[in-house]
């Protein structure tokens, strides 16, 4: 592709080049970067120390804890089912597979209000399944299960939504040459269509991951804010900040943006390392 | 593909494929997705019903629902649009422009989904109050952002920020050079290429993404009612009611407005996957 | 397959961190409470462990969660298990015993002082030196003058000051009710941001440096000037306020499961006791029993103010519906304002 520098007749001129990273630019510092500067400006407004006593803080590890393991319980479940989905969608045809489509990615344009809403509805007095749990001595809402199922609703479409349209472009063609070759379904899974989709699919679980250790609209509603139980990182630093301890908030809230800012980073660097012989199969 | 139609044009629920797993991987996504979403959501359904027809009906053209889900959606509308707008503008820069940092910059387009919906707005509600480092900027010209509708703009500008980006991106990244190179061969101009040739090329993407950031930003709640003065009439989203109504105990009120929402939310979702699979038709990419 | 190995080790090292948090307790008590009580209950649940194991009890682990009332209230009724609640006002534990049946109905009165061991009650925080010169609730609907409170629909706090507005403006303008509603309007088209509790409110005014004026409760206030500027902020006491009584109650159907009611009850009782209230004090609560309270200085920090009661409006159960119900006279501030 002509990315060269001279005046190219499928390129632009230097000065609209310019102008366009300028807009791009501008509009990014305004949305994106300077509140993002401004997380760690106020987390380290009372220097290193103050931000390391605010992250290893007993009930800050607690909440990191339960945060981890949130997202490990989550994102594997939810990868099961998108790699299962894409593939029941983008291999075969069959008729209401674009209502099916609609359906997996419902979760994705419902508020997180009603994603915690459905589940105190669920399991909340004066349901139906509440009662049941609770006769049998499980906890659902305001306990760890609660926390991890609203973590999932919310969660849900992303690796799904990363593989569908990936293996849909991909088609069929490898997959029957593979079978018609003598390969066993899990062969041909293993060996041809994991190794087309590993990108997206590490996409998928890298945008999973990270919605799911920040996401605390679905979480407030069925968490109960029991310290050291059910309080999550972002419910945490809600907590610290309604306790005016600003600085700790900022603190985690600056800890959660810079892992998931490694994570993005460290995705873009694999890609660049391993992703040139795939280009036609990776997304970006 | 190997789609072999029966001569008969017998109707057939699924085409026949020599790939196996089919009923494997569709049962467990239906099980799991039934589990997770499906049924969960039928209580809302369940809900609402008992309120009745009437009553539903009563609440859904609530003087104060209607001003709040029209805030919602407006507001929701707005922030697409102009993510629409810049959003091709970043995929642009960061597809086809080498500058220093061009990778980091990919990277953090991300981090709307990841940053905690709450700190996001508390962030940008103390950028964008008239004492912040941006809003004292704006209020020499008699401009509050904060604390007014703006606001809510701002904070869903901010959540819907990746979608046109990433669904943008991927489609220009594939774009087949040559065609611009035949249109410049006959004569176009680099701007006549980018809005005849590139640009519609790119439509479908542009709309898939707007509709995405649109029904992500329609529900969004942690970020918003730091930023939006929550003044009823005014600046009110439909989610913060639907809280109320859970705080007034008048749980069929709430299941109520969560069904509208849920209801528009499945018509937006829908009509993209109808552009998706149009533009597949059409232009052989999602 | 690299992203394989990282999720792998991903979650071993997120069980790993689990199973290091895992810890073995005695006897926990669960108090559901709400906002601003966040400094006082860290405080008062040292002193009643102390106490508790004085009286050749183990040590207990007591959990306390806050929150807007009313939300801390459907926590319970969606079934958090706590043992006690105490929360800004009564219709929100009212709210619990209806619907949930957790507490039993005639929870008021079981114990003293109706439930409530401190009281408090509404003033106003202005900005250093009151450059507004506000000085009493009239002078709220003025022009230009920005009041921020939270949201009546989602804060009890915001509930008492609506009611310590109306009772001014009864007064004020002898009963009249068209007139009463009309001051109440005014006043709250007067507010540019409603925040949903009463410590987003704070922020607002205090962080961002919005408004002119923040009706507050008591000790929210002086919180406010102690934590956050001594130096920025002036307290206000109005002509007229309200007697706001935050109200505890055992939650009879959890502590009879898990038989903590003898430590439930202690843990409310010890709330009257001299520790209690001298902690309550301390915490700029005002206590129910200032004859227990030794230390006289504490005592002197709280303004003499007349107060109306609740009972003034004829109580919680008239007035829940009536001012904050769906299509109450809280919803009826904001119609004509299409």
């Amino acid at each position: 592709m002509g990315r060269a520098d001279f005046r190219n007749p499928v390129s632009e001129s230097r000065r609209a080049k310019w102008i366009t990273i300028f807009v791009a630019g501008v509009f990014l510092a305004l949305v994106l970067f300077i509140p993002l500067v401004a997380v760690f400006v106020e987390a380290f407004r009372l220097g290193w120390g103050a931000v390391l006593a605010a992250i290893t803080q007993p009930d800050a590890l607690a909440a990191i804890r339960l945060t981890l393991l949130v997202a490990a319980i989550s994102v594997p479940l939810n990868m099961v089912f998108g790699v299962a989905a894409a593939w029941a969608i983008a291999k075969y045809e069959f008729k209401g597979k674009a209502f099916l489509t609609t359906l997996i990615d419902l979760p994705f344009s419902v508020s997180p209000v009603i994603a915690g809403l459905v589940y105190v509805l669920l399991f909340g007095t004066g349901s139906f399944l509440g009662p049941i749990f609770n006769s049998a001595g499980m906890q659902i809402l305001f306990a760890v299960p609660g926390v991890v199922l609203a973590t999932m609703f919310v969660t849900f479409p992303f690796v799904a939504r990363e593989l569908i349209p990936l293996m849909e472009d991909q088609g069929t063609g490898d997959e029957e040459a593979a079978i018609s070759l003598g390969a066993s379904g899990w062969q041909t899974f293993w060996r041809v269509t994991l190794p087309n989709i590993k990108w997206g699919l590490l996409y998928g679980v890298l945008l999973s991951n990270a919605r799911a250790m920040g996401e605390f609209g679905a979480v407030s509603v069925v968490s109960g804010r029991l310290r050291g139980e059910t309080v999550t990182m972002p419910l945490h630093i809600e907590i610290l900040y309604n306790e005016y301890n600003f600085a700790a908030a900022f603190a985690v809230a600056a800890l959660l943006a810079l892992l998931a800012l490694v994570t993005l980073v460290l995705k873009a660097l694999l890609e660049r390392v391993y992703g040139r012989d795939h280009a036609g199969a990776v997304r970006h | 593909m190997s789609v072999v139609t029966s001569s008969k044009a017998r109707w057939r629920w699924k085409q026949p494929s020599v790939i196996p797993g089919f009923g494997l991987t569709l049962g467990f996504a239906i099980a799991y997705l039934s589990l997770i979403v499906l049924i969960p959501l039928a209580g809302v359904a369940w809900r609402s019903a008992a309120l009745g027809w009437d009553e539903f009906f009563r609440i859904a053209t609530d003087a104060r629902v209607v001003a709040a889900l029209r805030t919602s959606f407006w507001t929701a509308g707005l922030a697409a649009v102009i993510n629409a707008v810049f959003g091709v503008i970043v995929a642009w820069v960061l597809v086809r422009y080498e500058f220093p940092g061009r990778r980091l910059v990919d990277a953090a387009v991300d981090l709307p989904f990841a940053l905690p919906t709450a700190v996001a707005g508390i962030a940008l509600t103390a950028l964008y109050a008239s004492t912040g480092w941006i809003g004292q900027y704006f209020v020499d010209w008699g401009i509050r952002i904060a604390y007014t509708p703006t606001g809510i703009v701002i904070a869903l500008i901010f959540i819907g920020l990746p979608f046109v980006v990433r669904t943008v991106q991927p489609v220009l990244e594939d774009f087949d050079s040559e065609v611009e190179e035949a249109a410049a061969t006959l004569g176009a101009s680099r701007t006549q290429t980018i809005f005849s040739i590139i640009l519609p090329a790119l439509f479908p993407a542009i709309l898939t993404g707007f509709a995405l950031a649109f029904g992500r930003a329609v529900g969004e709640y942690g970020s918003v009612i730091f930023i939006a003065g929550n003044i009823p009439y005014v600046s009110e989203i439909a989610p913060l009611l639907i809280v109320m109504r859970l705080e007034e105990f008048n749980y069929p009120a709430a299941a109520a407005i969560g069904a509208i929402m849920l209801i528009f939310a499945f018509i937006i979702l829908f009509a993209i996957n109808l552009i998706q699979a149009w533009s597949r038709r059409r232009y052989g990419h999602g | 397959m690299t992203f394989k190995r990282t999720l792998a080790l991903a979650a071993l090292t997120g069980s790993m961190l689990l199973v290091g948090g895992v810890t073995a307790h005695g006897q926990t008590l669960i108090n559901v409470s709400y906002d601003p009580t966040r400094e006082l209950y860290r405080e008062y649940n040292e002193a009643f462990n102390a106490y508790w194991q004085e009286q050749g009890n183990p040590a207990v682990t007591i959990q306390v969660t806050h929150g807007g009332s009313g939300s801390q209230a459907r926590t319970v009724i969606d079934g958090l298990d706590a043992d006690v609640v105490t929360l800004a006002l009564a219709s929100d534990i009212d709210a619990i015993a209806e619907n949930s049946g957790k507490v039993r109905e005639d929870w008021l009165g079981t114990l003293a002082n109706n439930n409530a061991p401190y009281t408090s009650t509404i003033v106003f925080l202005v900005r250093k030196g009151n450059p507004k010169n506000l000085l009493d609730w009239g002078d709220l609907v003025g022009e230009g003058v920005e009041v921020i409170t939270p949201n009546p629909k989602t804060s009890g706090g915001a509930r008492w000051n609506l009611l310590a507005a109306w009772a001014w403006a009864e007064e004020e303008f002898n009963d009249d009710e068209e007139q009463v509603r009309q001051f109440v309007g005014d006043l709250y088209r007067n507010v540019p941001v409603l925040d949903s509790g009463a410590r987003g409110s704070t922020t607002t005014f205090v962080q961002r440096g919005i408004g002119d004026v923040l009706l507050a409760w008591e000790n929210e206030a002086f919180l406010a000037i102690e934590e956050l500027g001594p130096d920025a902020f002036d307290i206000v006491v109005p002509s007229i306020s309200i007697l706001a009584e935050p109200s505890v109650a055992v939650v009879d159907e959890v502590v009879d499961a898990k038989g903590t009611r003898e430590l439930a009850t202690a843990y409310l009782e010890y709330l009257y006791s001299d520790v209690g209230q001298t902690l309550a004090a301390k915490h700029y609560y005002r206590p129910s029993d200032p004859s227990v309270v030794t230390d006289q200085s504490l005592l002197e920090r709280f303004p003499d103010v007349q107060l109306a009661t609740i009972d003034d409006f004829g109580g919680w159960g008239v007035v829940q519906p009536e001012y904050f119900g769906d299509g109450g006279i809280f919803d009826q501030i904001y119609q004509p304002a299409q």
